[in-house]
């Protein structure tokens, strides 16, 4: 953990008697993607406005870039850009107007701030409207300019707060592409989401955050075998009677559902060929039989079901 | 725990910003409308008061400011009514609109302190307040100035400290009602409520007051008939619950300022006058110790209401 980059230890933030953030503790290496995942109001905004310095912790400390966040706000937020839920800009002004005043405020040369400007929007493809008020841009674009301040900050760390909260499948995708660009640049990343698959595709690692409490923390891969206890997900399409004791006879099987004719099979390893023969044997008619990944969302369930039930 | 880094670095590109919106927007065109209609009424009223004194009165360019032909008000007098306008729509959304825009969040992210967004935010206000006051003030002097020195009466050293000395007496009323439409600002997360709230106390002030002052007086220092010194404690205590009104202390400072003759604020005895000569104009150094007092009241109570409005803002939650 010598490298990492953003720490928090013991971080806490209480509202009067509500705890929003309870005895955080996080270590996020150079150049990672991390993710922060929890359902709404698990504590996640609160976590990263108190890595910013922009909340004041009621206790616990953090350390970004080996600035405190507390003493050191400046220069904590000269390294690091923020981009913050449901982000807004100057509607009146221009994409480059926007960017221009926040590039004074974070004391840019005045000299490069239009190369730096010009080189950030045309890096996030919005060379052409760039001009144009912000007012006529769509929810995308507001996203996409936001990342363009944050390259023009250079900084060493992006934090984004729902980075695709709002967007149709499209945008969304355009943009992990941006964030995979961004971690190929050497930033490091730390975003939020409630949205688990968009975090699996892009994060190295992520925690799992509920209650202002961390659950989980870990590699998406080990995190899926350690609740899950197997990372295999077949998926069957099968016609035919009694294919269900059939399926459950394949050693290695664990859990089944079936649901409209399609079988979604847990098992410790990849049995794709034991179980097509054991609905062949069966009399059934094969009709589909894929791997599919368990996604984070089942790890997500399973374990918030059994926090709850512990509780 | 000690802060590093200086409070104030960004408040030059926040006044800046400001400025180009507060200059630029719809806001100020139908601002600049209104003033410019009421000041063609009080235009009107003007001349027709000043043909009557000129060659009786030394201070005649004074006089282009403050008389008055009734109903309508002097220049002073529209002011009055006018400064506290212009400060609230200038500042009533000045915090909550960042809020309501959700750039609050991402402007503070930006390597700078709150203080300067809050402090470049005022000064901003400020100054478009002075710009817009020297301008209305310099415009007026110019055409109805204009007329007065053709006739070739140039205006004297006195009239223009004085005219200065009373543009710094509206700048800081002004700034009382901009440090109270941002206080409001800060308050409500609501624009039209903050903008009601600024209103509602300009109304107290501007029309109510007059009319609870004499009420309260009477309940607190009632006159006592068989003692006449207590019927000055009751003008005396009257004249201070009139006071606390930013609008009562403009008036005395710009009757200070802009009418040398005045003598003073309160009751005078005949005992007091002896010896002095009637309607002889005051020096503008004795004028401005006169309201001294006055102007110090204006200023703390700009200082009040942002420190207020400062607490308020540092220790809001910066999420929407």
């Amino acid at each position: 953990m010598s490298d990492a980059i953003i720490i928090a230890e013991q971080l806490t933030k209480a509202y009067g008697r509500a705890i929003a953030v309870d005895h955080l503790d996080l270590a996020i290496e150079k150049g990672e993607v991390f993710g922060l995942l929890g359902p709404n109001g698990a504590g996640k905004t609160t976590t990263i406005l108190m890595l910013l310095g922009l909340t004041e912790p009621t206790s616990g400390r953090a350390r970004i870039a080996g600035f405190d966040p507390l003493c050191q706000p400046l220069e904590v937020k000269r390294r690091a850009g923020y981009m913050p839920d449901q982000v807004g800009f100057y509607d009146n002004l221009s994409g480059i107007a926007n960017l221009r005043y926040t590039a004074r405020l974070s004391g840019i040369p005045t000299g490069e701030i239009d190369s730096r400007i010009n080189a950030a929007i045309a890096r996030v493809g919005l060379a052409e409207v760039a001009a144009k008020a912000v007012k006529t841009y769509s929810r995308g674009m507001r996203q996409r300019l936001a990342i363009a301040e944050i390259l023009m900050k250079q900084a060493q760390i992006a934090i984004l707060d729902e980075p695709t909260g709002g967007l149709d499948p499209q945008a969304t995708r355009e943009f992990l592409e941006l964030i995979r660009s961004l971690k190929h640049d050497g930033m490091t990343i730390l975003l939020s989401s409630h949205l688990l698959d968009l975090v699996q595709s892009v994060c190295d690692r992520v925690a799992l955050f509920n209650a202002g409490r961390l659950g989980l923390i870990g590699r998406v891969n080990d995190l899926l075998r350690d609740v899950l206890g197997g990372s295999h997900v077949i998926r069957l399409e099968a016609t035919g009677h009694g294919l269900d004791e059939a399926i459950r006879a394949v050693p290695g099987v664990k859990r089944m559902t079936v649901e409209g004719g399609i079988f979604r099979i847990e098992t410790t390893d990849d049995l794709r060929p034991d179980i097509a023969r054991a609905v062949v044997r069966a009399g059934g008619g094969l009709i589909s039989i894929a791997a599919g990944h368990a996604s984070l969302e089942e790890v997500y369930t399973q374990y918030f079901e059994g926090v709850r039930d512990a509780a | 725990m000690r802060r590093e880094g200086s409070a104030l670095s960004g408040v030059g590109t926040v006044i800046l910003k400001e400025l180009a919106d507060n200059l630029t927007s719809t806001r100020m065109r139908l601002l600049e409308l209104l003033i410019f209609v009421t000041g063609a009424g009080a235009a009107y009223s003007t001349i027709g008061a000043v043909k009557d004194q000129i060659g009786e009165y030394p201070f005649v360019f004074l006089l282009i400011f403050t008389s008055a032909h009734e109903p309508l008000p002097s220049f002073v007098g529209f002011l009055g009514f006018l400064i506290p306008i212009v400060a609230i729509a200038l500042g009533f959304d000045a915090v909550n609109s960042e809020f309501n825009r959700r750039t609050m969040s991402r402007i503070l992210a930006q390597p700078i302190y709150r203080d300067a967004l809050l402090i470049g935010k005022f000064l901003a206000g400020l100054i478009t307040l002075a710009v817009v006051l020297s301008a209305l003030s310099a415009l007026w002097l110019l055409v109805l100035g204009l007329g007065i020195l053709l006739l070739g009466l140039p205006p004297n050293t006195d009239e223009v400290l004085r005219g200065l000395a009373f543009l710094v007496a509206a700048i800081a009323y002004g700034g009382v009602w901009l440090a109270l439409a941002m206080l409001f600002s800060v308050i409500f997360r609501s624009a039209a409520t903050a903008a009601l709230a600024g209103l509602a106390v300009w109304l107290l002030f501007a029309f109510f007051w007059q009319m609870l002052v004499p009420i309260v007086t009477m309940a607190v220092a009632p006159p006592d008939p068989y003692d006449p010194i207590s019927a000055l404690r009751t003008i005396d205590v009257g004249m201070d619950i009139s006071r606390l009104s930013p609008n009562t202390l403009f008036s005395e400072a710009t009757l200070a300022f802009l009418s040398p003759t005045t003598r003073s604020l309160g009751p005078v005895l005949s005992s007091q006058v002896q010896g002095s000569i009637r309607g002889a104009p005051l020096p503008l150094g004795d004028s401005l110790m006169m309201v001294w007092p006055q102007l110090t009241a204006l200023l703390a109570t700009v200082i009040l209401l942002f420190v207020i409005a400062y607490v308020l803002f540092q220790r809001q939650e910066v999420r929407a």
